[in-house]
């Protein structure tokens, strides 16, 4: 039974996209990269956004489903993510920067007993 | 010359038709400063009214402007770079509050590049031309470059007047008109734009309207009424942007950034003489505006044999940086451009920490004293580790650089081409045949020999790979604002014959 989840997400974080899909409906989440605010992930509408095979599906969280390009995967895989949010400001498309708060992921390596688990 | 914060009115309003007007919902953003995390001004919170009403000023406005010779369109951006250099330090000045950069930079670098950058799509509209071929001895076709219309351009933070110029001036050097949103986290100084130049341009050529990504930006982005996007920024947003286009079939260009590679052969230490002087500085130059630039050399890539002796020579480099007050002239590195980010940008010291890069130096947040002590300040950080770490992979976006050796040439090529990535790299050799041979092998847009950092007008700049696509600071930025007009002319009277 597989119990490693490779995606999480904080309370506060859950609480937050709870708030956004009342107004906004279904939601995805899309792990970016690249300049300015790359590297976080956005929340957007879930028919915004074409989702194909070269997406990765990491897993849901608050009903939501993660997202990350496969390129990008492959240098993420070793690493267990959890979205939290921070005061502030980003200057990209997702939907909860109105609300003045931005999320974020925090990273940890996955330990060796996660890493068997997950077949790495 | 001493510089301090400027000042500003309590709120502001979006530039539509040659005014300023208040958002039609009636409502604001506040904007702070990162140096001092305190309130500058209010900004517009646009909503899909005020992008229309901003579009259809656009669409009215392009009827005549379309029409403008190119002399005319010339002689205003001639105009319009003489009002920023003649009001250089207020600009400067207004932008190291809104962004966080010293005062260091924004006076040589940031508005005296866009200054240049107005002059020079000011000059190279004048010489271009046409063309003409006569196919046979009855049929002429004519090439003429026209206008696409109305463009859309959605602008980064990091430079904030300068990535302004680079958009603005092309488009409009080619007879455009523009309807442009800048970053929420800096709008200052395309407000102070507006304020400075208004009664240049014709009333609706250029529109700003500030507010949030999803409520601005992807009713702009996404518009039928528009005939372009340009886009600075991430991936996912980038994605999102040519979808919105794809739509409406309309043309994108798009910058997304990099993971520049800085790479450091033996030869350069061969001599300790000013070349050598040069590589420290060049590799150091990943605390360039706190590490915020799409190009930053954030990986630097030392051959083994100099390992020990130039990575020392770096360190003391970086240990000399000076930090803090931004309006000081001797500061060197300012504030990161908001709390977001530099939360970010510890999260990625942690991680590395944790896959086993060893901190050469830094690695933690600078705590500024005084004024400054609330201000989002990072040490700069070398972190030693190997390419497959995250910190290699992943754009930080700070003054953090993940360093590595390599052996030889095809180690280097192959670590430096182990990205996403493809828009900057360094390359920095006293070898001749590398000076030409490595950076070929690089896949990037632009390739730094020798030097890095330098954004003259007339060397284009643009990704490959995940970077994205056109190139800006040049005149073939041009053509991804023109369409192309074929006439064919039949100077023959008599008919094909097929009916």
């Amino acid at each position: 039974m597989m119990n490693v989840k490779r995606v999480e997400i904080t309370d506060k974080a859950a609480e937050l996209v709870a708030k956004i899909k009342l107004r906004h409906g279904e939601l995805i989440f899309h792990q970016s990269g690249g300049c300015c605010d790359g590297s976080a992930p956005m929340l957007l509408p879930k028919e915004d956004f074409y989702i194909d095979e070269s997406d990765i599906h990491l897993g849901e969280i608050a009903d939501v489903n993660f997202y990350m390009n496969h390129k990008q995967f492959e240098y993420w895989k070793h690493t267990h993510l959890t979205v939290d949010i921070v005061q502030g400001r980003g200057s990209s498309f997702s939907l909860e920067i109105p609300e003045g708060f931005r999320f974020k992921v925090d990273s940890r390596l996955f330990t060796e007993e996660e890493r068997i688990e997950l077949g790495m | 010359m001493s510089y301090s914060k400027p000042n500003f009115q309590e709120k502001y309003g979006n530039f539509i038709g040659g005014k300023f007007v208040d958002p039609i919902g009636g409502e604001y953003f506040e904007n702070t400063s990162p140096t001092n995390n305190q309130l500058i001004a209010k900004y517009p919170r646009s909503q899909k009214a005020d992008v229309d009403k901003a579009i259809d000023a656009a669409r009215e406005a392009e009827k005549t402007w379309s029409k403008t010779s190119v002399t005319e369109r010339s002689n205003m951006l001639n105009k319009i770079a003489d009002i920023i250099e003649a009001n250089l330090d207020e600009f400067a000045a207004m932008e190291t509050y809104d962004n966080g950069k010293p005062i260091r930079e924004t006076v040589n670098a940031d508005i005296p590049l866009a200054v240049d950058h107005f002059r020079y799509f000011a000059s190279v509209i004048r010489a271009e031309e046409g063309s003409a071929s006569e196919l046979n001895e009855h049929t002429v076709s004519l090439i003429i470059k026209e206008p696409l219309g109305v463009v859309a351009q959605i602008i980064p933070w990091n430079f904030p007047l300068l990535m302004f110029a680079w958009k603005v001036a092309p488009a409009l050097a080619a007879g455009n008109c523009v309807v442009l949103k800048p970053a929420e986290q800096t709008p200052c100084t395309a407000t102070l734009f507006a304020e400075k130049t208004s009664g240049i341009l014709p009333a609706g050529v250029l529109n700003i309207i500030h507010g949030f990504g999803p409520e601005a930006g992807k009713p702009l982005a996404s518009s039928p009424r528009v005939d372009k996007v340009a886009f600075t920024g991430e991936t996912t947003t980038g994605q999102l942007i040519m979808q919105y286009a794809s739509k409406n079939l309309n043309p994108v260009t798009m910058e997304l950034g990099g993971k520049s590679p800085n790479v450091f052969f033996n030869s350069v230490m061969d001599h300790d003489d000013e070349f050598l002087d040069k590589c420290i500085e060049g590799a150091v130059m990943f605390a360039f505006n706190q590490g915020e630039v799409c190009t930053s050399p954030s990986r630097i890539l030392i051959q083994e044999d100099i390992y020990e002796k130039f990575v020392e020579r770096i360190i003391a480099r970086t240990e000399a940086i000076v930090q803090g007050n931004p309006y000081d002239m001797n500061t060197q590195l300012g504030a990161q451009a908001s709390h977001d980010q530099f939360d970010k940008i510890l999260s990625y010291i942690k991680i590395g920490k944790e896959e086993g890069a060893e901190v050469l130096t830094g690695g933690e947040a600078y705590h500024a004293d005084g004024e400054y002590k609330d201000g989002f300040y990072v040490q700069p950080t070398i972190l030693k580790g190997h390419n497959k770490m995250r910190v290699f992979q992943e754009e930080i976006f700070g003054p953090v650089v993940a360093l590595c050796t390599f052996k030889d040439e095809a180690e280097a090529i192959e670590i430096a081409n182990d990205t996403l990535y493809g828009l900057g790299a360094g390359v920095w050799t006293r070898d001749a045949h590398q000076l030409y041979q490595i950076p070929r092998a690089i896949k990037a847009g632009r390739v730094w020999v020798n030097c890095y950092h330098d954004y003259p007008a007339h060397a284009p700049f643009g990704g490959y790979k995940m970077s994205g696509f056109g190139r800006e600071n040049h005149l073939m930025m041009l053509n991804h604002y023109q369409q192309t007009k074929n006439m064919l002319i039949s100077y023959n009277k008599n008919k094909l014959g097929f009916f």
